[in-house]
């Protein structure tokens, strides 16, 4: 069943790609093949890939239960609350609280997960930063 | 003797102090990612590309740096298997076999010492064979017009899937995604923008180092998160290594088993579509089938030990062939290499020989020096990274995905990056979940506009006339071996993927 829902994801993709590809304005300077050509293969290449999945599906894969797919949303939408707030929190405190919160999902403890992640932030700050001279996002603090 | 020359003038560059430095990092680091279960190759150069982009390194040291990285996950991947019987990734699954019950037997220190010194047969092979063979693919790569290029990249994404993919649809499907992405922004021949639906930061195009990191480190971490695996395997387990040298009997009967096994690894490394995984597993059955006349392997045989190590690093070596030589990756880790080459503006290829003979040959000389290396920290110092193993994933995973953001955030200092890097996460545990490969995507993005800018010119110079593709005898041979290697998967593919993960289907959709 998931092959199916998938090729049927791939089929609209390629739909879509393909009417996206139509509206792309042709430069009066164009060459022979022009910018259509090239993508309106590739969605076909998509479409037909994505009907056969759909019409011959693989074996249903192990899908995660409900409670492991609500760990793995909440931990993307860690990584985007990461990634908003880097430029405003700086590296150091926005580091040690996304990787303390990875390692306690991890199955570390919660002191056990705080001491990693402000090692994993305080490291990086260190190496990355101090001794290679990489630059990282700066907080309100400078670091 | 001007290959000996060249060679030279490639010591000469690589043997800096800067450079040696790099070698030696990028072999310690190697061993270690590869030795990591869940660390392969593969996600472990591509979280480094981004850290030797912002240091500013330039080309040849970069590449210094990635294929130490790139050649120490090859023979890091052994000490797991043999230690923990877990293959650290995938092309050290077939030394599981073998391996394990030797140090099941108290054999541990022998079987990691006989497994360094093969693997450093086999690279050391390849490595000679890289040098003989490249600049003659270089002299057939000469001729090679905008239609044969067009016709060449076809027959890397057709055979990418390898000989032991049994969808051909979806490899068919992540290439096609793969190109697709790499449409995204301004055509570089009109300059009309495409796909960017009006979002400024989509112009220049998806970064695919980005992307790389994305789906290769942060999907692994996603995984982990999921199944939260192998925080048990490493705790629990006592260690015990042993003595450290094999017997001179012991290495007298491995002998022409790694000479034969180098040989077959690296022509496997050379073949479109194979990788070091399928190395490794045909030297360990071809071995099986010459030499296993008690049936000893899969027992603790030292040769069925010997031969996949040496299998897989030869292969590793092999596939910068047509890599360097050609422009067009046959692995996962090569084309992750190959990223790193395109982002420093380094167009591999025919030309690359004539026109940065310095990264070649650097880049070829530090390949010999850090297969050495490798040696000497595998050898006597396996200790150190026997207690590397101890890392658990608790603590790991989180250092993965905080080094890929600081890589991916040096490089532009943009959120919308990581935003774009947390989505290719999310989309490559989707597809890894789907049994979909994600190299095709990869070598897509990376290869997308090369191919649309060959099929464009190759049209236009013959007036629009789409047959000029098929025109030469050259193309229609590229064409044809493209077919066989799309259609051979669908007769045996079935029958080669059951043999090869007949023990663990873990990594499968991260192969090499």
């Amino acid at each position: 069943m998931s092959d199916r829902i998938f090729g049927v994801l791939g089929l609209l993709l390629a739909i879509g790609f393909a009417f996206a590809a139509t509206q792309i304005e042709e430069s009066f300077l164009s060459d022979a093949v022009g910018p259509k050509a090239f993508p309106l293969i590739i969605a076909t290449i998509l479409g037909v890939s994505s009907a056969v999945i759909a019409f011959r599906p693989d074996p249903e894969p192990v899908w995660p239960g409900l409670g492991r797919l609500v760990e793995l949303l909440a931990a993307v939408v860690v990584m985007v609350l990461y990634a908003e707030f880097l430029p405003v929190a700086g590296f150091v405190f926005a580091t040690a609280i996304a990787a303390a919160y990875l390692s306690w999902r991890l199955g570390n403890g919660p002191i056990a997960s705080v001491l990693t992640g402000v090692g994993i932030s305080v490291g990086i700050y260190v190496i990355f930063h101090l001794v290679l001279g990489l630059s990282l996002a700066r907080g309100p603090f400078g670091f | 003797m001007d290959m000996l020359a060249s060679l030279g003038d490639g010591f000469a560059i690589a043997l800096t102090w800067q450079n040696i430095g790099l070698a030696l990092l990028g072999c310690f680091l190697g061993t270690v990612m590869g030795a990591l279960p869940g660390l392969g190759p593969s996600n472990g150069v591509a979280i480094l590309i981004p850290l030797a982009f912002t240091l500013g390194l330039g080309a040849t040291p970069s590449l210094i740096l990635l294929t130490s990285v790139y050649y120490g996950a090859m023979y890091g991947g052994r000490i797991s298997s043999i230690l923990l019987g877990i293959p650290g990734d995938e092309p050290a699954m077939m030394t599981v076999l073998d391996g394990y019950p030797m140090a099941k037997k108290g054999m541990a220190g022998e079987a990691l010492s006989l497994s360094g010194i093969a693997s450093f047969v086999g690279a050391f092979i390849a490595t000679w064979g890289l040098i003989l063979l490249a600049p003659q693919l270089v002299k057939i790569a000469l001729l090679f017009g905008p239609a044969e290029y067009f016709a060449l990249f076809a027959l890397a994404f057709m055979t990418l899937g390898g000989v032991s993919s049994t969808n051909q649809a979806k490899s068919a499907f992540a290439a096609a995604l793969g190109l697709g992405l790499a449409m995204i922004g301004v055509d570089t021949q009109t300059g009309v923008p495409r796909f960017t639906f009006g979002e400024v930061h989509l112009y220049d195009g998806l970064d695919f180092l980005v992307a790389i990191v994305g789906l290769f480190a942060l999907s692994e971490v996603l995984i982990f998160l999921e199944e939260r695996h192998g925080s048990a395997d490493a705790d629990g387990k006592k260690i015990v290594v042993g003595r450290l040298t094999p017997s001179w009997s012991m290495l007298k009967s491995c002998t022409p088993t790694m000479l034969r096994t180098s040989l077959l690894g690296f022509l496997a490394g050379v073949l479109p579509g194979a990788g070091a995984s399928l190395g490794s597993f045909i030297s360990y059955s071809m071995e099986k089938r010459l030499v296993d006349k008690e049936n000893t392997f899969g027992t603790g045989d030292p040769r069925g030990v010997a031969a996949p190590e040496a299998g897989n690093n030869a292969a590793a070596g092999g596939a910068l062939v047509p890599m360097l030589a050609l422009g067009v990756p046959g692995s996962g880790t090569t084309a992750v290499l190959l990223a790193v080459l395109l982002s420093l503006n380094i167009t591999p290829g025919p030309l690359l020989f004539t026109q940065n003979p310095d990264v070649v040959w650097g880049l070829i000389a530090a390949l010999f020096i850090a297969n050495f290396m490798l040696l000497a920290m595998n050898i006597p110092m396996v200790g150190i990274f026997t207690r590397v193993l101890m890392i658990p994933p608790k603590v790991l995973m989180p250092l993965v995905a905080m080094v890929s953001f600081v890589g991916i955030y040096g490089i532009s200092g943009s959120s919308f990056d990581l935003l774009v890097m947390i989505g290719f996460g999310v989309m490559g545990w989707g597809l890894r979940k789907l049994d979909v490969p994600l190299v095709p995507i990869i070598l897509g993005t990376l290869l997308g506009n090369a191919m649309e800018n060959n099929l464009r010119r190759a049209v236009t110079i013959d007036n629009g006339n789409w047959f000029t593709l098929v025109d030469s005898p050259l193309s229609i041979a590229l064409w044809a071996i493209a077919l066989i290697g799309f259609v051979l998967p669908l007769i045996i593919g079935a029958r080669v993927k059951s043999k090869m993960h007949a023990r663990k289907d873990e990594e499968g959709a991260l192969s090499d």
